[in-house]
């Protein structure tokens, strides 16, 4: 069971889901990722990563936003349950 | 006069609606920066003419970035808005358009990308938007003009409605609740694109697309230049110029002051496109016989690459090499651009956050990325001694590249920002945009580059004439023939590199040197000094102090390089 489970963007495998709980870092920071749809409540699914600590992918509604590997650890997502059988689902 | 601005997140369709409502083709492409300055167009409705301006995206009215302060500057001078949405990313887009209502300006939206709503499975009750907001909303495909009549049709009735709600929570929380009344999903099957993105963003399948996609786009660059080239401008200036310059010639008494400037020196009694040096000889042959092929195929595949919305997808897996270098990925795109012309990769380079990532970009855009001009005539001058000789220029190329970034890195003070950006779905471009594009850039470089590589032979047969070079040339020779190991001679080329570096490259041609003294001097006059017209872009995105720095750097690097080259070649 993972949930409640809270951890960066970072830290999440690719293919999980979960809601931001909140952004660690200044106003500046919190406009421009609010901008693209990335804000405390919101569902996230984490796409991709890069090699080589690179830039993280994840989708908010139908938009994919690169994040900087920085910015991927000031963003906490709360892990959606999870019960183990089930499949990754999109 | 009425102004209308074009106002919308990026890579929404601005560009392409723009085009669509003023009838002025500008470029537009799958990616979110495409418009960094702003464009005016005029079309008439009824008597009057109307001004619009395409606003460079912004994600919000509270700026985060220089780009997004311009455009927040501009509502001022604004009369009415054309808020343009994507109509697949209905909450965020709103956003921007409740901060917009919030302002005394009639807005009326266009719900752009209203074609994609339909194969991901989003319905949107465009009546019900319409009373919620309290502006007009109008259904558009920008790239197929659906709804553009409808849209301007409308305009009279774009209206400031009564807004209300304080605070970006309360903001957010009303974008909610329309979100919920309007829209509704159902199920829909990946397309093969999805699957195709799901490809790219696999950490290995990513860098073997990427290898693939870089190896195909060149291949098929020098595969389409040559092929026009060997099959139609060669044949073309055989057949139809050159029998007319010999008549010209013959009339001109075969020698004398006019003679030397319009068909130049004969060579073994011929005309000779790459050595003779006439207006009418090697200065329409460089243009359009030598380089025009190499810019055709060039922006083909730059076109391709830029509307299918692969470019941002590199500059992820750029994003750590370029970090070294004190840049971000995105800074890639500016790169790419630059490869085709200088000029637009350094307007472009204002897509980047901060004033120290610009400098940079642009330095290393100036120096180690040549123009298409620039490698047309390198491939045709240096690959006849070699394929091996033109990959040693690349090569000296991308080296300085790599080091002067990161010794800029370490020396400019400040810190390179986060990349950030949204990556847009691939599309299926259509081939009416492509060709539209392609014609576009194309038109551009001859009426751009045509009279200023004629004026830059002109230019050099008077100062031939009047001996001027000659004493340059003795001036410089010690520079030249020690550190380069260059015949003096080729002072000539380097100082007509200020002008156009493809003729520059064309006055090497009948200097008989090594294949060794051809890599060193195409090297030296590409790093050496941007041409005149990437000199002043950069002056005025840079402003003077940054350029002469700038200019100081390049001098240098290509000093060292060419000498280094002497050395060890």
């Amino acid at each position: 069971m993972y949930q409640g489970r809270q951890m960066t963007l970072r830290q999440m495998n690719i293919g999980q889901t979960g809601t931001v709980v909140t952004i660690l870092g200044g106003r500046g920071l919190m406009q421009r990722l609010e901008g693209l749809g990335i804000r405390p409540g919101k569902k996230v699914i984490k796409i991709s990563s890069t090699l080589f600590r690179g830039p993280v992918t994840l989708r908010v509604d139908s938009t994919q936003v690169a994040v900087g590997f920085g910015m991927a650890s000031k963003i906490v997502v709360e892990l959606d349950k999870y019960l183990p059988g089930d499949t990754a689902t999109r | 006069m009425t102004h209308i601005l074009l106002v919308g997140n990026p890579n929404v369709g601005k560009s392409a609606l723009f085009s669509r409502i003023t009838g002025v083709r500008i470029v537009a492409s799958n990616y979110p920066g495409t418009t960094v300055g702003f464009t005016k167009g005029y079309f008439k409705s009824g008597e009057e003419q109307v001004q619009v301006t395409d606003v460079p995206g912004t994600y919000t009215l509270e700026p985060t970035s220089k780009a997004e302060e311009v455009a927040v500057e501009m509502l001022k001078d604004g009369d009415m808005v054309i808020n343009v949405i994507d109509a697949t990313n209905l909450e965020r887009n709103l956003n921007l358009t409740l901060q917009l209502l919030k302002r005394q300006i009639p807005v009326i939206v266009a719900l752009n990308m209203w074609d994609d709503t339909r194969h991901r499975g989003i319905n949107i009750d465009v009546a019900r938007l319409e009373e919620l907001l309290g502006v007009p909303i109008v259904p558009t495909v920008g790239v197929t003009g659906q709804g553009i009549k409808e849209l301007v049709r409308r305009f009279p009735e774009a209206s400031v409605p009564k807004t209300t709600y304080s605070g970006s929570n309360e903001r957010w929380a009303r974008i909610g609740d329309i979100v919920n009344q309007v829209q509704s999903l159902s199920h829909h099957h990946h397309t093969w694109y999805e699957h195709l993105e799901d490809a790219c963003n696999d950490r290995i399948g990513g860098i073997f697309i990427a290898l693939l996609v870089l190896s195909a786009s060149f291949w098929f660059i020098r595969f389409v230049g040559e092929g026009i080239i060997s099959y139609i401008a060669e044949p073309l200036f055989e057949w139809l110029w050159t029998p007319l310059l010999m008549k010209l010639s013959l009339a001109l008494g075969s020698g004398g002051f006019w003679h030397n400037i319009l068909i130049g020196k004969p060579i073994n009694g011929q005309i000779d496109y790459s050595q003779s040096f006439g207006l009418l000889s090697t200065g329409f042959y460089i243009p359009l016989g030598a380089v025009l092929p190499y810019i055709i195929s060039f922006y083909l595949v730059l076109g391709m690459l830029e509307d299918v919305g692969y470019l941002p997808r590199l500059a992820i897996l750029m994003d750590t090499l370029m970090h070294k270098l004190g840049l971000h990925g995105y800074a890639i795109i500016p790169t790419i651009l630059g490869f085709g012309c200088n000029v637009p990769g350094i307007m472009a380079t204002r897509i980047l956050e901060s004033r120290r990532e610009r400098f940079i970009a642009a330095t290393l855009i100036s120096i180690g990325i040549p123009c298409a001009a620039l490698q047309a005539m390198i491939i045709g001058l240096v690959g006849q001694r070699g394929l091996q000789y033109v990959a040693m220029v690349y090569g000296s190329l991308f080296i300085s590249w790599l080091i002067i970034g990161f010794i800029l890195n370490h020396s400019v003070k400040g810190f390179s920002p986060e990349i950030l950006v949204e990556i847009p779905p691939y599309r299926l471009p259509l081939l009416r945009v492509i060709a539209e594009k392609l014609w576009l850039r194309v038109s551009g470089f001859i009426k751009e580059a045509l009279p200023v590589v004629l004026a830059t032979v002109l230019v050099i047969n008077i100062l031939y004439a009047l001996g001027i070079f000659n004493s340059i040339a003795n001036a410089a020779a010690p520079v030249l023939t020690n550190l380069l190991g260059l015949p003096k001679e080729t002072i000539v080329a380097l100082v007509v590199g200020f002008l156009r570096k493809d003729v520059a490259i064309g006055m090497l041609a009948p200097l008989a040197l090594t294949a060794k003294q051809l890599v060193i001097s195409s090297t030296v006059l590409a790093m050496f000094f941007p041409c005149a017209a990437t000199f002043v872009i950069l002056a005025r995105e840079l402003g003077a102090r940054d350029t002469l720095k700038a200019a100081g750097i390049m001098i240098a690097a290509a000093l060292t390089m060419g000498g280094l080259q002497n050395l060890i070649l």
